[in-house]
C-alpha cells in the first residue's frame, strides 16, 4: 500500500510542477491545484497508515496508542485544504483580472513576441 | 487563580489588529475617516505593547528573559505556545514603527482608494506579529498564510496592469513555498512526532540514522520556504517586480515580510542545529553562509543594472537579505548582533526609501496620472484635500537631502546608522571569539559588503544625478504633510539608533545570547505550567456568588 501510495503523490505531484512551469495562467492554476493536493495527501500519509483504526477514543476505554490513528495529522491536513482552497480562489480572481485588463492569459502579462 | 494581567499582552499583538481588522470590514467607504483613526490607533496600541514587551523582557520581569503564553492553557508540547523574549519584542516594535510610517503615509490618497486596504493592512500585521512570536511550526505556517493572504491583496492595490502582472507572480511563487513548508513540517512531524519548537529542539539532538536524514530533508524543504520570502538566491527573483510594482506604504510592510523569513530561519536553526544540537549540528551552515554570498552579488549587480528607484530599492532589500543570511550562516554570537542591528537599520532605510520614491517621482509627472485613474475607477467623489497652503516649503530641498540620507543609510556610510551596522560587524568579523585567526570566509564576507555598499552609493548617485541635477524641467512637486512626516519620522529614528547604539547594541547582545542558549528556553517553555482548571480551583470562586438582589 505504501508504494500505491507514494507512487500516487509522486506523480500527481510532478504533474503539477510541469504544469506550473507552462506558459499560460490556467495551466499554473491547474498545478498549483494538483500540487496542493498531492502536500494533502503527503501530510496525512505522514501520521504512518493506518487500517481500520480510529484517531479518536471511544468513551470508557482505555487510551492505546497502537490501536488508534495519530489525529494530528489528519487535523492539520483540514487546515491545509482549507487554506489551499482560499488562496487558490484567490488567485484565480487575479487570474480572470489579468485577463480583462491585459487581454491574454499568458502569465507574463503579454504574447511573446514571435 | 487567572494569568496575571501583564501576561496578556503577549497576545495583544496578534488579537488587536485582528479584532480591529474585523470591525473596520462592514464600514463602507464613507466612513474613511472613522477606518484611518481605528487602524491608526491599532497601531498605536501595538507600539505601545511592544515598548512594554520590551521593558518587561529587558528588565526582568520574567525568569530569564522570556514570557510564555500558553494558548487556551494546553502545557507546552500539546498546545500552541507564544514566547515573547527580546529578539521578539524588539522585531514587534519594528513592526509597529513602519506599520505607522506606512499607514501614516496612507492617510492623504492611498488608503481611500480600494474598499478594504485597512482591513487588509490589520491582518497583514496580524501574520507577522503572530509569525514572530508564536512557536509551534504549524501555527507558524497559519500565520504565514495570514500574513501572504493579505498582502496579496495589498500587492493589488490600487489595481492596474502592472500591479496584476507583479502579483500574479508574486501569488505563484508564494503558493508553490507554502506547499514546500507544509511538505517540510509533515516530514519534521514525521521523524520527531512534535511541532512544538522547543520540542523539536529537544528530541532532534537524540535522532540517529534513518531518522536523522529525514529530519534532515524536512528541514532544508521548511528552509527553502523561508528563503524563498527571505529572497535568497536563486529564490528571489519575484521580490523587485513585486516591490517595484507595489503601492509605497505597502512595499514597505514588503521590506518587513522578506525579514521575518530571515527572522524564522535564525531562530529555527539556531534552535535546531546549533552546537547542542547533537549529530545535526551545523547542518546548512555553509549553505545558508555562500548563499547568503551569493545573494548579496546578486542584489549588487541588480542595484549596478536598473535606473528605476523601485526596482533599486528592491535590490537594496536583497542585499541586506544576503547580509543577514550570511551573518546567520557564519555561526559567530557577537556577529549576530551586529547583524540584528543592521536588520533594524537597513529595513528602516529601504521602508524611507521606498516612501519618497512616490515624492520623487512626483518631479516627473507632477500629479500621477495612474493614481488619478484609479481614484476615478473607485469613484471617490471627494478629492483629497489639495496640497496648496498646506504644503511643505522647499520640497526640492527635502527631498534632495532626504534622498541623500536614505543613500547614506542603504550604503552603509557615516554618520547614520548603516554605518554603525556595518562598523560593527567588521569588529566582530575581524574578532573571532577564541581568538582564531579570521577565516578566509570571514574576509570574503567583508569584502562583499564593502563591495556591495559601494555599488549602492554609485547607482544611488547616478539616480540622484539624474533626478536631481540633470533634470531641467524640474518643478517642485507638491507635497503634503503627512507624506513628509512618516519619512522624517524613519530618518529620525536612524539618527536616533546612532546616538543610542550603545544601548542598543547592549540589548540585542542579550537578545542574541538569549536565542544562542537553546537549553535554558527548551527549559522555559517545557516546565511553564498551566493554570489549574475551574474543576480543580477551590470553590470560592467568584462564580458561586450570585448577584446581590
Amino acid at each position: 500500500m505504501e508504494l500505491v501510495i507514494s507512487l500516487a503523490i509522486g506523480i500527481v505531484f510532478a504533474s503539477g510542477i510541469w504544469l506550473v512551469l507552462r506558459p499560460r495562467s490556467f495551466q499554473v492554476l491547474s498545478g498549483l491545484m494538483l500540487m496542493s493536493y498531492a502536500v494533502n495527501l503527503f501530510i496525512f500519509v505522514m501520521g504512518r497508515l493506518w487500517v481500520d483504526a480510529a484517531p479518536l477514543t471511544p468513551p470508557g476505554m482505555t487510551p492505546d496508542p497502537a490501536a488508534l490513528a495519530d489525529p494530528l495529522p489528519q487535523a492539520l491536513v483540514l487546515t491545509a485544504i482549507v487554506i489551499g482552497f482560499a488562496t487558490t480562489a484567490l488567485y484565480l480572481v487575479v487570474m480572470i483580472g489579468s485577463r480583462g485588463l491585459t487581454g491574454t492569459d499568458h502569465v507574463d502579462g503579454k504574447e511573446p513576441e514571435l | 487563580m487567572n494569568l496575571p494581567w501583564l501576561d496578556h499582552l503577549i497576545l495583544v499583538p496578534i488579537v488587536l489588529p485582528l479584532l480591529v481588522g474585523a470591525a473596520l470590514a462592514p464600514l463602507t467607504q464613507g466612513w474613511h475617516r472613522l477606518k484611518f483613526w481605528l487602524s491608526y490607533a491599532s497601531v498605536l496600541g501595538m507600539l505601545a505593547t511592544s515598548i512594554a514587551l520590551i521593558t518587561m523582557t529587558d528588565g526582568g520581569h520574567w525568569q530569564d528573559g522570556m514570557g510564555v503564553y500558553l494558548a487556551a492553557n494546553w502545557s507546552a508540547p500539546f498546545g500552541i505556545a507564544l514566547l515573547a523574549d527580546r529578539l521578539s519584542s524588539v522585531m514587534l516594535l519594528l513592526c509597529a514603527v513602519l506599520a505607522l510610517a506606512a499607514l501614516h503615509f496612507t492617510r492623504l490618497r492611498w488608503g481611500r482608494i480600494g474598499v478594504h486596504f485597512h482591513t487588509l493592512f490589520q491582518f497583514l500585521l496580524m501574520g507577522i506579529n503572530g509569525a514572530f512570536l508564536t512557536h509551534d511550526l504549524f501555527n507558524l505556517f497559519v500565520f504565514f498564510e495570514v500574513m501572504l493572504a493579505s498582502s496579496y491583496g495589498l500587492v493589488l492595490h490600487g489595481y492596474n496592469a502592472e500591479r496584476i502582472r507583479a502579483s500574479m507572480q508574486y501569488i505563484a511563487v508564494n503558493l508553490a513555498a507554502a506547499l514546500l513548508f507544509l511538505i517540510g513540517t509533515a516530514l519534521i512531524y514525521a521523524t520527531t512526532g512534535t511541532l512544538n519548537m522547543a520540542d523539536l529542539a529537544a528530541r532532534v539532538a537524540v535522532l540517529t540514522g534513518e531518522e536523522l536524514a529525514l529530519f534532515k530533508v524536512g528541514a532544508a524543504v521548511l528552509a527553502l520556504a523561508f528563503l524563498t520570502k527571505g529572497a535568497m538566491w536563486p529564490l528571489g527573483f519575484w521580490l523587485p517586480t513585486t516591490y517595484a510594482a507595489a503601492s509605497p506604504p505597502v512595499a514597505v510592510m514588503l521590506v518587513l515580510m522578506t525579514k521575518v523569513g530571515a527572522y524564522i530561519v535564525l531562530r529555527l536553526w539556531l534552535l535546531l542545529f546549533s552546537d547542542a544540537g547533537g549529530a545535526a549540528a551545523g547542518f546548512g551552515q555553509d549553505a545558508l553562509l555562500y548563499g547568503g554570498m551569493a545573494t548579496i552579488v546578486f542584489g549588487a549587480a541588480g542595484m549596478l543594472s536598473t535606473d528605476t528607484a523601485g526596482r533599486m530599492a528592491g535590490y537594496g532589500a536583497i542585499v541586506s537579505s544576503g547580509t543577514l543570511l550570511a551573518v546567520i550562516g557564519y555561526g559567530q554570537p557577537s556577529l549576530v548582533t551586529a547583524g540584528l542591528y543592521y536588520l533594524i537599520g537597513s529595513t528602516i532605510g529601504v521602508a524611507a526609501f521606498l516612501l519618497l520614491i512616490e515624492l520623487i517621482d512626483r518631479i516627473r509627472t507632477p500629479r500621477s496620472a495612474m493614481l488619478a485613474l484609479t481614484m476615478e475607477a473607485y469613484a471617490v467623489e471627494d478629492t483629497p484635500d489639495e496640497p496648496v497652503g498646506r504644503g511643505v516649503p522647499a520640497a526640492m530641498a527635502f527631498l534632495s537631502l532626504a534622498f541623500a540620507a536614505c543613500a547614506l543609510m542603504i550604503a552603509g556610510l557615516p554618520p547614520l546608522s548603516g554605518f554603525v551596522a556595518k562598523f560593527g560587524m567588521f569588529h566582530a568579523l575581524l574578532k573571532p571569539m577564541d581568538g582564531a585567526p579570521v577565516p578566509t570566509s570571514g574576509w570574503t564576507l567583508m569584502t562583499l559588503i564593502i563591495v556591495s555598499g559601494l555599488i549602492a552609493v554609485i547607482s544611488m548617485m547616478r539616480f540622484g544625478v539624474r533626478t536631481f541635477w540633470a533634470n531641467a524641467g524640474a518643478e517642485a512637486p507638491k507635497l503634503h504633510r503627512s507624506e513628509v512626516a512618516p519619512i522624517l519620522f524613519l530618518l529620525g529614528l536612524s539618527v536616533v539608533m546612532t546616538v543610542h547604539a550603545n544601548s542598543l547594541f547592549g540589548y540585542l547582545d542579550r537578545a542574541s545570547a538569549d536565542i544562542h542558549r537553546p537549553a535554558t528556553y527548551i527549559g522555559r517553555v517545557l516546565t511553564q505550567p498551566s493554570l489549574p482548571g475551574p474543576a480543580t480551583a477551590p470553590a470560592n470562586s467568584a462564580t458561586s456568588n450570585p448577584e446581590a438582589p
